[in-house]
Formats: structure tokens, sequence, C-alpha cells
């Protein structure tokens, strides 16, 4: 027996006479009513009354500050991401990990209702700390919050000091907090706002001799891939290194047959001491922008910004990484290096003059679009939600630094349907964008290569690097091989339907 | 009591041992060892009260309920997601609730729209921004239908008057303005979310539709979101029996469906839980009867048919038994096909507020046996309908956490669970093969005669997938 699912079931001649039978009670406009409503939609007049408002936003690209929080919190040892607030929005940022992942993720809420919105949330503090830490055993709790607890104004300080003070939780259990109110920024800015959290916390008293160590902070970087390879890179340096956040088996576990809850992480001991390493790198900015300068200010250590995405910036990364260790580069990596550009050689006639639209992160977007130009590719529309006036002089500033970033737009605080509009007045050839991005190819029929967060119909991209040498050679693997497929489909009924490419 | 309530009751004793003693005398009112028979005192869960705090409870909130589930299906009204940023991205799409229309035109179902709060509305109020967003997404969108504003939680924490800004607007538009005050703090689950929203579609919406003509055989399918399309091939079902299903609550629904529900002969439900309110009241106001059904498994669908069919003529309940007839090789086909590779096998279930029930059927139409069921925002008329459906000593559990859904498989070694994408993960980890049982993993329909062999099909890969004998567990 053949079963139909969905995907054929409803294109049977039988359904779709039911679909026409329904529209006798749906009282919808008349075809060709929406027809010249769709065609309106790629004008230019609607693009203006578009990029006329102010007050709404429609397919935006960015989720809110908690979401980083426990993100980063789970990247340490043991840890249980617990956050102050009502239990819907926890639910939600383990499904929405859940999904992009395909992994199991654990946090915790202090399930906070109506009279938590009367008398305040210590109550539930209180008892969700005595819960989670009888029931879970976890090495650290790391507190963040929802926008209620930032509206009523719980005060966490003071409700983790009374935890205390009642028992509830052991004196040495490490519990740092971080505000992250939701109608702040974005998950970059929790994110940051939990680092800080956490290393100022941890960090506190531990403060002694410099070490050689460097430490590393990705930032909101949602790839496992890359903490693999970092880990690889720095291996084959002979670097020591203590990467703060290690989200890499905590989103990308063995499966043995054993459910752990806390499947690795940042060692804690490795973190507590991160205060006396040589020099911190991170590899994102706009997530780690308090973060740096607290590491800066309080820790008097230096902070390098690496992102080490596409040829210029993994070399400048390792470069850096050289200077500040003394150790040389190796042949081995100087090696990838040569792959790398060979492999960019090779791919750059179909990449060459191709005109793309992107959304995404700040810091993704300053990596691919260094990258793109690097392959002779010409960024146009750029879109970032959660971008901010900084991040918007940057992006015109390394556009400047190439010929083939004349065309480049960037639109901060814009979200997808702008970009629609903008994809429909001014065509591309390709679409940089996380899974949502989907209905803008649907839209437009611009191909989509899914680069970002969330990515939530494609699986296991998250495992590849975008990092490294590594990482230029799945970025052009994506973007050429996107290009390939979509020649075939276009040329599929012509003579031009070539087999080699 | 018999010694199957007795053992399961010891079993859940010592799965409580782990909480400290206020979390555990309370989390013991909500497990309970089934008895169908409902003599027994101590079998009963207590339930739709609040979960503890820190202990994982997989619950979410009333706008998962009001938005989530009732309102974001509705297909030709903007649903806005008015707050801050996250609840709206982390509910976009997620439910699969198809629908035919062009997206962005005159259908906005696969949108996220956000009024999106900064720190200024907090301080100063969101009511002159959402007055101005709608005046926006009335120029970009004209041919919506609706608007539906459904509040996160600092609306309802800073006192904004969503319900003033409503009512001017809907003045100025003239198509309905919905205040949805479904803030997440509200009640203990989604479930106080389906409630709310079911009033607001009785205080704007229903009565306000327009149908040309009635029949003696108009029904309204009220409780179907037509996740993976289950609406469809619930309606299917219901035209072949010749009835005219005028409204579907609210999977593909329009506003106009809505709008037409009380001019149904019968209302048909589907999830109980989340709208048995708006029939009560169609009940109450309009004098329509309603009748609860189960399309899951050929078992529960000859029921539910004739029992549908008894509410209407003999032309009805002919065209009835002629449905059944015609399916009825089909789904023996099915069955034999499946039920070799099934039979015996051992499901614990822990989904929303209907499955739990309502597939038990399904699964025992293919040999299986559901060892453990489990709401997450089940109420007691829930749990009443489920003790019968259960063995004795079967495990039931209310708001259950993640500790205790893993010590229960541990213990009751069930050969898949069935739950959510929370869960999903921690199960394969373990080993235990998982099929989500809300969004039915991106499958489906699972309802009808067309639904049945693809929830076998479905069934049949996750118990008997050769993956899961590769993992190399590790020896005790």
């Amino acid at each position: 027996m053949r079963v139909k699912d969905h995907n054929e079931l409803f294109q049977e001649r039988e359904y779709l006479e039911q679909f026409e039978r329904k529209k006798e009670f749906e009282n919808c406009p008349s075809d060709g009513e929406i027809q010249r409503i769709a065609e309106w939609t790629k004008t230019e007049e609607y693009k203006e009354k578009n990029f006329a408002r102010q007050n709404i936003k429609i397919n935006p690209a960015k989720a809110c500050q908690p979401l980083g929080a426990i993100f980063c919190a789970a990247g340490f040892e043991g840890t249980m991401p617990f956050v102050q607030g009502a239990q819907g929005c926890v639910a939600y940022f383990r499904s929405h990990l859940n999904r992009h992942f395909k992994e199991p993720m654990v946090a915790v809420s202090t399930s906070m209702t109506e009279d938590a919105a009367v008398f305040g949330g210590l109550n539930n503090m209180l008892e969700g700390l005595e819960n989670a830490y009888t029931l879970y055993h976890p090495k650290m709790l790391a507190v963040s919050t929802t926008c209620m607890a930032e509206v009523i104004g719980d005060d966490l300080n003071a409700y983790i000091r009374t935890a205390r003070e009642k028992g509830l939780i052991p004196k040495e259990l490490p519990v740092p907090f971080a505000h992250t109110p939701s109608f702040v920024g974005s998950y970059i800015n929790g994110y940051d706002n939990m680092m800080k959290g956490i290393l100022s916390s941890i960090t506190s008293g531990k403060k002694g001799e410099p070490n050689e160590k460097i430490n590393i902070i990705h930032g909101f970087d949602t790839y496992t891939g890359n903490y693999r390879e970092l880990k690889r890179l720095l291996a084959i340096m002979d670097i020591k290194y203590t990467i703060l956040a290690d989200v890499s088996d905590i989103f990308d576990s063995p499966n043995t047959g054993e459910y752990k809850l806390y499947p690795g992480g940042t060692p804690l001991a490795d973190a507590m001491v991160s205060i006396n390493s040589a020099a911190t790198i991170v590899l994102q900015k706009y997530s780690t922008v308090k973060t740096m300068d607290y590491i800066q200010k309080e820790w008097s250590q230096q902070v390098l910004v690496l992102p080490p995405i596409g040829v210029k910036n993994t070399d400048a990364f390792f470069d850096e990484v050289s200077k500040i260790t003394g150790k040389p580069i190796p042949q081995e990596i100087e090696d990838e290096r040569g792959r790398a550009v060979d492999a960019m050689i090779d791919s750059h006639p179909y990449i060459h003059g191709k005109r793309f639209a992107l959304v995404g992160d700040p810091d993704h977007l300053l990596g691919l679009i260094s990258f793109l130009m690097e392959m002779g590719g010409i960024p146009v529309h750029i879109v970032c939600t959660n971008g901010d006036k900084k991040f918007e002089e940057e992006m015109n500033s390394l556009l400047s630094e190439s010929p083939f970033g004349a065309e480049g737009k960037v639109y901060v605080g814009k979200d997808m349907w702008h970009l629609r509009s903008l994809m429909f007045t001014d065509p591309v050839d390709l679409l940089i964008g996380n899974s949502y991005a989907k209905f803008l190819w649907r839209d437009t029929g611009t191909p989509l290569i899914r680069i970002g967060f969330p990515l939530f119909d494609r699986h296991h991209l998250h495992r590849y690097p975008i990092i490294g040498y590594q990482g230029v050679l799945n970025l052009v693997n994506w973007v050429v091989n996107t290009i390939l497929d979509e020649l075939d489909r276009k040329t599929i009924n012509t003579t031009s339907f070539d087999v080699i490419r | 009591m018999s010694t199957a309530i007795k053992d399961t009751q010891q079993m859940i004793e010592e799965v409580l041992s782990a909480y400290p003693e206020k979390a555990k005398k309370d989390r013991a009112k909500h497990l309970a060892a089934n008895d169908p028979t409902g003599q027994c005192s101590t079998c009963q869960v207590k339930s739709n009260v609040k979960s503890r705090p820190g202990v994982m409870t997989v619950r979410g909130c009333a706008y998962a309920g009001a938005k989530g589930v009732v309102w974001g299906p509705v297909k030709d009204q903007i649903t806005v997601s008015h707050g801050p940023i996250g609840c709206g991205q982390y509910s976009w799409w997620a439910r699969r609730n198809y629908y035919n229309g062009q997206t962005g035109v005159n259908t906005f179902g696969t949108m996220h729209i956000t009024t999106d709060f900064q720190e200024k509305d907090i301080v100063y109020g969101g009511d002159k921004g959402l007055d101005a967003a709608l005046h926006e997404l009335k120029e970009l969108f004209p041919l919506a239908k609706g608007i539906g504003i459904l509040s996160e939680c600092p609306v309802g924490l800073i006192g904004d008057d969503i319900e003033a800004v409503s009512k001017k607007v809907a003045k100025e538009f003239s198509i309905p303005i919905v205040p949805v005050r479904c803030e997440g703090f509200r009640g203990v689950s989604q479930s106080l979310g389906h409630h709310i929203a079911n009033d607001t579609i009785k205080d704007y919406v229903l009565g306000k539709g327009k149908v040309e003509k009635s029949t003696a055989y108009d029904v309204a399918l009220i409780g179907d979101y037509n996740i993976g399309g289950d609406a469809w091939a619930s309606r299917k079902m219901l035209e072949e029996m010749g009835l005219r299903v005028i409204a579907q609550w609210t999977g593909d629904a329009s506003v106009n469906e809505l709008g037409i529900a009380h001019k149904a002969k019968l209302n048909l439900i589907h999830c109980y839980r989340s709208m048995n309110y708006i029939c009560r009241h169609m009940e109450e106001e309009y004098g329509i009867p309603w009748v609860e059904f189960n399309f899951f498994g050929p078992t529960k669908i000859y029921q539910s048919i004739r029992k549908i069919a008894s509410y209407f003529d003999d032309k009805i309940k002919e065209n009835a038994e002629k449905v059944i007839e015609k399916y009825k090789p089909i789904m023996d086909a099915v069955i034999e096909q499946y039920m070799p590779r099934l039979e015996g096998k051992k499901v614990m279930l822990y989904v929303g507020g209907l499955r739990p029930r309502h597939t038990i059927g399904a699964y025992e139409d293919l040999g299986m046996e559901v060892v453990a069921a489990g709401y997450e925002f089940g109420h007691n008329d829930d749990y009443k309908r489920t003790y019968p459906e259960m063995k004795e000593g079967a495990v039931i559990m209310d708001d259950a956490t993640l500790y205790e859904l893993e010590e229960f498989t541990r213990r009751l070694k069930p050969d898949m669970v069935g739950s959510g994408i929370k869960e999903k993960y921690s199960y394969h980890k373990m080993g235990v093969p998982f099929r989500q049982m809300h969004s039915w993993d991106y499958s489906g329909p699972y309802h009808g005669f067309d639904g049945f062999p693809v929830f076998a099909r479905d069934m049949d890969m996750t118990v008997n997938s050769p993956t899961w004998d590769l993992i190399r567990r590790k020896r005790n």
C-alpha cells in the first residue's frame, strides 16, 4: 500500500474540488481582485508605503533577549538556565532551540502568574531555585528574566540572596544572573548580558597570576561546527584556550542511549580562572559588546575582535592569534588556506557579478559580505532587523572597501517584508537568510542559501563550520551549488543543460 | 484495590521521592494509577492548577493558547502579536495549520506580525503605537477581513487599553478589530488562552457573517486546527455523508466562517478542551446542539460517523453506512499491513488537552496499548473522559515534568512515546522511539479515513526504524 500524506493528498482532484466548494462560506475576494492586489504589492508605490511604516514589524529576523541568555548559560558545565518570569516563554525558547539543533535543551521557569504580577516574584524564585536544584542537580543556576519580571521590577540579587539565607540552595552554588528584558535589543544582547553576568559572578575573587591561555567567546553562534572547528585549529597550533560558553556538546551530543541533562559545556573551573588568561578573543562583536567592555575594564585583559568568516578575516584571525601567543601558523593551516582559495578560484565564474540579498544578524552579515565580495559577488539588499547605528557604519565601511560593495545598501531595523519589496522592485540573483526567508524564495523565485538562525527546514547545516578556511569551503559549496542547481532548473528544456559546469 | 493499581501507586511514590517536600505534596495530586471504573478515590488527578516553579513544566501560556491555537489559524485576518518580539517569533508557523489563499494578499497565516515593543512602549504605553500600527496594516493589506490583537505579558502589566483602541479603529475600518487579553501570565497554561479566544470570537465575530442559504444538513466543524490538513480530511468524510460544512473552526477558517457557525444545525467538536466554551455558548444562545466526536482510527471513526448521523434523517444515516462500507476495506488493509509490526507495542502519551485520550483507539486499532497518558493542560472533564479509555493501573499524569517523564519511561519501558518537540530529542538520546503528537512530526493528516494510513505508516516507521538498533548502549 502506498500511503499518501499531505504532500500529495491535497493535490488530488476531490480535495481541490472541496477547496472550491468551501469558498462559498469564505466570503473571499474575487480571483481578479486578489491578483490585482498581489501585483500591486510588487510595485514601487507599495514599497514606499511599506517603508513608511513605523509601528509594526512584518516577518522580522530577530527574537528576544532571554533566548540568547539561556543559549549562553547552557554552554557552561552542569548549568541549568533558570528564567524568572512566565512559563510560556521558556516553553518557547526551548522549542525554538530544539527545532534548530534537533537536540534536547533544558531550562526552567519560575512559572509566574497573576499573583506574582501583584506581589512580585520572590516566592516563585525561592521555590523555583529549591526545586530546580533538588530535582536536576545543577552545578550552576544561571538566572535570566522574561519581560514580566522586568516590568514588575523583580530584584534578582536580593531574591537569590534570600534563597541562600533560607538554605534552599547551597551557599557555594554559583547563581549568576542577568536582566534580559525582551523589549530591549534581541537575543544577541541577551547572550551578551548573560555572559557578562556569569563571568562577573564566577570569576569574582579569582584574580591571580596571568597564564598563557586565551579565552574564546563565540558570541551568539548557532553553528556547533564552528566550535569544533575552532578547537581543531587551536589544537593544531598548540594553543591553550578556554571557550567561554562552549555549547557544542550541548547542542550536538552523541547518541549513547543515555540522556544527559548536561552533556558538556565549559568546565566551571576553567571559566572561573578565565580572568587570568592572557587575552580574550571574541568571534562576534555585536553579541559581546558589554562583555568586552567588562573584560577590558574589570579584568584589564586584552580583548580582540576576530570574526573568522571569509579568507581575509580568517587570515587576520591567525595573524593576530599567532602574534599574541607567539605560536607560528603551521603549514597544515597554510595548506587549508590554499585549498580554500583554490576552491574559490574554481567556482568564481558562477559567483562573480551575482547580486545578493541578505538578511541576518549583524556579525553574520559582516562575515558573509566580506566573503561574498572576495568571490566577486555583489551584495545589494542587506537587511538587519537587530542591527544598530554602529553596525550600519561598520557595514558601510566594509562595503566601501571593495568595488563589489558599491551597490550595497544596509537596512537596519527593517524586516523581511521590507526585503520583499526590495526584491520585487530591484531583483537580485540570490538570497541568503534563515528558514523563514523561504517565503521570500517562494514569492520572488530567488534561490535561497540557508545561512543563519534559525534553520528549521533543513537538517544538520549547523554541524558544518562557517568559520576558518574550512568554513570558506562550506560557504563556497553552499553558494555555488545553489547557483548550479538553479541553473539546471532554468535550463532544463534548453541546449544549455550542461553536464559539465 | 487491585494489584495493578497498587503497583503503579508504589512506582509513582518512588518517582516523587526526589522532590522537595512542598513540591512532592503538590505533584502527588497530579499523578495517579488509573481506575477505569472511577471507584477508587485516590485514582483521580488534580488538574488545571498552577505549575510548580523550577520543575520544568512542559506547559506554555495563555498567549500560546489564544494565538498559537485558536486565533492564529484564522487565515484572512491579521494576527498581531502585541508586545515584545519573542512570542510571535517562537510561534511563527510552528503549528502547521494549513490553509488555502495567497499569503500576504488575502491570507496571512504564515506571517509574523508584531508591534515589537521597545522600552519607550513600556514606559509610555503602547496604545498610540498600536493605533498607528493598525492603520499601517490596513494600508498594506487592504483585503484583510479583520485584525486580532493578541496581548503579550507587558500589555496587561502596564495597563494599556487595547479595547479602546480596537473600538475606535474598528469604526474607521468597518472590519472586526479583536482585542484578545491573552497575556502569558494569565491562568496556568495554554488553556485559559483558549477560553479567552473563544470569548472574543463570541463577542466580536460570531453572528456577523453572511451565508446565502441554509439546509437541514448544515454543520460546523469545531476544534479542528487543520494540522497537516486534518480538517480537510475530516470535511471530506462529512461531505460524503451528505452534510454541508458551513464553517471550519479554526483550521483554514475565514472570518466569515467564524461569523456563521451559529447557523449550523449541529456543532461537531473535535478538540473539546479548546473549544467547548463556544459550543456551550451557541447551545445556550442559539439552541444549537453539539456533539463530541473522534476521527482518529477506524473504530472511533465508525462510532463517530454513526453518532453524528443519529442527529439527522434516514438519508444521512444511510449515507453514513455507505461511507463506512466504502472505506472499511481500505482501513482493514491498513491494519493488515501494519498490525503485525506494531501489535503488543506499548505507548506512552503526553500531549495537550485532547490527543492522549483521542488517539488511544487508533493505537488500539493497530494492536498497540497506551500504558501512560497525560495532559499539559487538561481539566477534570478531560480526565473523566480518559479514565474509562485506559486500562487499570495505567499511569495518568497531569502537567508532568521532564523529570517525571524520564522516570516513568525508565520504569514502564514503552516501545514508543508520543509528545512534543521539547521532549522529542531527549527521547532520541534515550533511544526510545518518539513521535511528535502536536505537529504530527511534520506529517499528517491523522484525522479521518485519509489520515489513518498516514498515522499507521508513521507509527510503524517510529517503532521499527533500524536506526534505533545502531545505538551502542552502555552495558550496565
